[in-house]
Order: structure tokens, then C-alpha cells, then sequence
């Protein structure tokens, strides 16, 4: 029990992590790609 | 304190996830690449006194664009001496320094704007923020491919894909905050850099908490080594002094130096390049956004290549580099010429992810080289060569299109000899490519040696 409760926790503790880096990361690239956008009009 | 940072503290377990050290290296890698948006900084910077226009007292451009090269020099000397020190204590303590370095360096430039002290600045932003760059850029490197022995190339990727992602949230960011704190007395540049640094330092020491190291005898589940992995792939190790004394090194700078002079050569320029390239068809609009794209391929780039070099194998993929960049280079000038604006567009492209594909490579190269032991210190030494080509690739595109046009070539042409030059430079680099083999014998450290301490 404690064993999966302790890999339940890990993946919970992955998932926000990786949202951390990802989420400012996401929104640099969208107001470059928003930028990059100019190109093609 | 010390036992906070030490190797024994940050050693996992066996069941930890290897995948929770990617977001570690990210959360470093991603503020560190706040620093190819300093540019966003420049204009404001020449306002700081008369803020809505540049009063006499107010800094040059010219004294201010010494601040990322003072950056981009320390980022070498930085990575290039601290990465000794970072085999010896740890990822931990040099990505923690890193955070105090960078962070740091942006609160004393604050300093140095409210008290329009420049030096503050040199001192602040370029020469400590320089070493937080360094020391950054390396620390988390070695520890991902000690995690990922199975995908080197992708681990190194990842980290290496979120400087150039770091660009992309730093310029945005800054902008917006500049904007937030204006007003009739203030740029808001100072605010900004405050609250900047606050943010960086604090994200750059979530990541040093979260990283941690394999323990010795650790490797993937299911995975075994493979026994015969090939003669460029060493299962040994080289130790980081040794290193300097192998021609494998100095091959492999002078590869990471051409790749990036070629890439710069065409990234510092694209805006003026293109608007010159097809005078009257590309507004400054869409200039800026052939930079934005060029930034997009150069991130993606890291990330891609060097996932594909896993499979292609490291050798493999700089020939590609180097040979579909010099087709590509020298193309330009004729799709130039034809007027064949979507086929310039797309040869940049490719040529700028493989710039940043050869940036993310180079560590998992270096792996397979000179083993995984020392691997981070060989890196950050091999950096001096980032630095190198930081200088070389503007002054060689600057100077040599400048004489073209004091001699009488059109604009729109000026830029052909340049390129080919570039084109050369990259065929250089297939030649040094074509000349790695795997180390010599007596360069191997004793078996009994590789887990002493760094002292060797």
C-alpha cells in the first residue's frame, strides 16, 4: 500500500513538474510562433 | 550546509524517476536563455534618464551592447574553468551558484540603473551573470546522460532545447514588464531586471533542489549496455585533464566552432539579410517574423537532432550537418536571385535547426568519446569554443559585406561572398568530422581510478 501510494505521489510530483517547464516554455513559443506568423501575411 | 550539496544527498534511490530530472535541468536552462533576449533591453537602456527620449548623460548604444558580449565571454571562461569544480561537488552546489550568479547578477545591474552606474551593470549582468550562464549551461549535463545512457542524445536535448526556449519566454517577458512599470520617470527597465532576477533565482533553485544523481551501479530497467556499441562509442572514460591532450578535443571544437560561426553568421542577421535579399517584398514585419521562425527551428533543432543522433549515431549526424548545410549555404544566393522567397525561407530554416541541433549534440558526442565520468568539465572546456564563434561568425559577416559595398557591390549582393564563405566554413567542419576516431588507448584512465575523487 505504501509502496503505491509512494508511486502515485511520484507521478503526481512528474506531472506538475514537467507542467512548470512546460506551461512558460508553451507560452514563449506561441508568442514567437504569433510573431513568426508575419511572415506568411 | 556543505552536506546539503553534497553527492551523497542528491544520490537517488533506485526507484526514482529519471524522467523528474529533464524539468530540473529545464527549470536552469530555460532563465539562462533569457540571455540571447537581452537585445529587448538595449533601446530602454539608452533611455534610463530621459525616458522618452535619450537625454545627453544617457548611456550609447555602443557602451551598452558591451554587456552580453562580457556575458557571452564569462559564459565561456565560466564553463570552461568551473567545470572541474562542478565534477568535483556535484550538480547541486554549481546549479545553486548559478541561480546566486544569474539572479544575482540581474538585482546589482538594477543597482546599477537606478544609480546610472554602468560598471554595475558590466559587473552585474555580464561579467557574474555571465558565469550563472556557464556554470548553468554545463551543470545539469552530465547528470542527464548518466541518467539516459539509452538516449543520450535526447536527454542532453531536452536541457540543451530549453536555453534556446529561454529566448522565447525572456524576450516577451521582459517586454511586458518594461510596459507594465513605465511611466514619466522610469524606462521601468530597473523594476523589471528586480523582478526578473527574483524570478530566475528562484525557478534556477527549484531546479537545483529537484536534481539528483543515478547511484553507481544504476542503469534503466531492461536495458543492458550494449556490448559492442562501436569504436566511437567508449564504455571507458577519459579523465578531464587528459582530455586536453587528445586531438579528438580540439576536432571536436573546432566542429562545435564552425557549426555555430555558420549559424550565427546567419542568425545575427536574418532580419537586415532578407529585407536586403528581396528588397521591397519583405516588410519589417515580416522580418521580425522570419527571426521568430528561425528561433522556432533553432529550438526545435536541439531537441530533434539530437534524438536523432541516438539513432543515426553522433559521427553520422555532423556529416548531415555539415553536408546538407553546405548545399543549403550555398543555395542561398541562387534562390536569392531567382527571387524564390519560400525556398529561402525553408533553407534557413533547415540550416538553423541543424546550428541548434549541433549545439544539443555535442554533449552525448563527447560521451561517446571520452566516456560519461568527466563528461560535464570536458563539455563546459569545449564551450570556449561557443565563445569563439560568438566573435568570429558577426565579424565575418559585418566586415566582409562592409567591404563589398565600399567596393561597389549591390546590397542585395553583398551578402553572396559571405555565404559561401559560411558554406565553406561547414565543409571545414565535414573534413574535421571525417577525421574522429575513437581515443587512443593510453589516454583511458585504470579501471581502479575512475570512481576516486576528481584529483588525478
Amino acid at each position: 500500500m505504501d509502496e503505491k501510494q509512494g508511486t502515485e505521489n511520484h507521478m503526481v510530483l512528474l506531472v506538475l513538474f514537467w507542467a512548470y517547464v512546460l506551461i512558460p516554455l508553451g507560452w514563449g513559443v506561441f508568442q514567437t510562433f504569433k510573431k513568426a506568423l508575419a511572415l506568411f501575411q | 550546509m556543505s552536506g546539503f550539496f553534497s553527492r551523497e544527498r542528491i544520490t537517488a534511490g533506485h526507484g526514482y524517476n529519471r524522467w523528474l530530472i529533464p524539468p530540473a535541468a529545464l527549470a536552469v536552462h530555460l532563465c539562462i536563455g533569457q540571455a540571447y533576449a537581452f537585445s529587448v533591453f538595449n533601446e530602454p537602456l539608452t533611455r534610463v534618464i530621459g525616458v522618452s527620449q535619450s537625454a545627453p548623460d544617457d548611456w550609447k548604444l555602443t557602451t551598452i551592447g558591451w554587456i552580453y558580449s562580457l556575458a557571452i565571454v564569462f559564459l565561456g571562461l565560466s564553463a570552461a574553468f568551473g567545470g572541474k569544480w562542478l565534477e568535483k561537488v556535484g550538480p547541486r552546489r554549481t546549479m545553486f551558484t548559478a541561480a546566486c550568479l544569474f539572479g544575482g547578477g540581474f538585482l546589482l545591474s538594477a543597482i546599477g540603473i537606478k544609480t546610472h552606474q554602468i560598471w554595475l551593470i558590466y559587473l552585474g549582468y555580464g561579467v557574474l551573470g555571465g558565469c550563472g550562464l556557464g556554470l548553468g549551461y554545463v551543470s545539469p549535463v552530465s547528470t542527464l546522460i548518466k541518467w539516459f545512457p539509452d538516449h543520450r542524445g535526447m536527454a542532453t536535448g531536452m536541457a540543451i532545447m530549453g536555453f534556446g526556449g529561454g529566448a522565447m519566454i525572456g524576450a516577451p517577458l521582459g517586454v511586458a514588464l518594461m510596459k507594465h512599470f513605465h511611466s514619466e520617470i522610469s524606462v521601468g527597465v530597473m523594476e523589471a531586471f528586480v523582478v526578473m532576477g527574483v524570478l530566475y533565482f528562484v525557478s534556477m533553485v527549484i531546479g537545483s533542489l529537484a536534481i539528483r544523481i543515478p547511484p553507481p551501479d544504476w542503469k534503466p530497467r531492461g536495458w543492458t549496455p550494449p556490448v559492442d556499441a562501436g569504436k566511437m562509442v567508449t564504455r571507458r572514460h577519459v579523465h578531464i585533464d587528459q582530455a586536453l591532450k587528445t586531438p579528438q578535443f580540439y576536432l571536436l571544437w573546432l566542429i562545435l566552432c564552425l557549426n555555430v560561426t555558420a549559424g550565427i553568421g546567419i542568425l545575427g542577421q536574418a532580419s537586415v539579410m532578407i529585407r536586403e535579399m528581396f528588397k521591397g517584398s519583405i516588410t519589417p514585419e515580416a522580418a521580425a517574423g522570419f527571426v521568430g521562425l528561425l528561433s522556432l527551428f533553432n529550438m526545435g533543432g536541439r531537441f530533434v537532432w539530437s534524438s536523432a543522433s541516438d539513432y543515426l549515431g553522433r559521427q553520422n549526424t555532423y556529416f548531415l550537418f555539415f553536408a546538407l548545410g553546405t548545399f543549403l549555404y550555398s543555395m542561398l544566393p541562387t534562390f536569392s536571385g531567382d527571387g524564390n522567397i519560400v525556398m529561402f525561407i525553408v533553407a534557413a530554416a533547415v540550416i538553423l535547426s541543424m546550428y541548434g541541433g549541433g549545439f544539443a549534440t555535442i554533449p552525448a558526442y563527447l560521451a561517446d568519446i571520452f566516456g560519461t565520468r568527466f563528461v560535464g568539465g570536458i563539455h563546459g572546456r569545449l564551450l570556449t569554443a561557443w565563445s569563439t564563434a560568438g566573435v568570429l561568425g558577426p565579424v565575418l559577416v559585418n566586415y566582409i559585406r562592409e567591404y563589398q559595398i565600399n567596393h561597389g557591390v549591390a546590397k542585395a549582393d553583398a551578402y553572396t561572398t559571405t555565404l559561401y564563405i559560411m558554406a565553406s566554413l561547414l565543409a571545414a567542419g565535414f573534413v574535421c568530422n571525417l577525421l574522429m576516431r575513437e581515443v587512443h588507448e593510453r589516454h583511458y584512465m585504470k579501471h581502479d581510478d575512475v570512481d576516486d575523487p576528481l584529483q588525478g
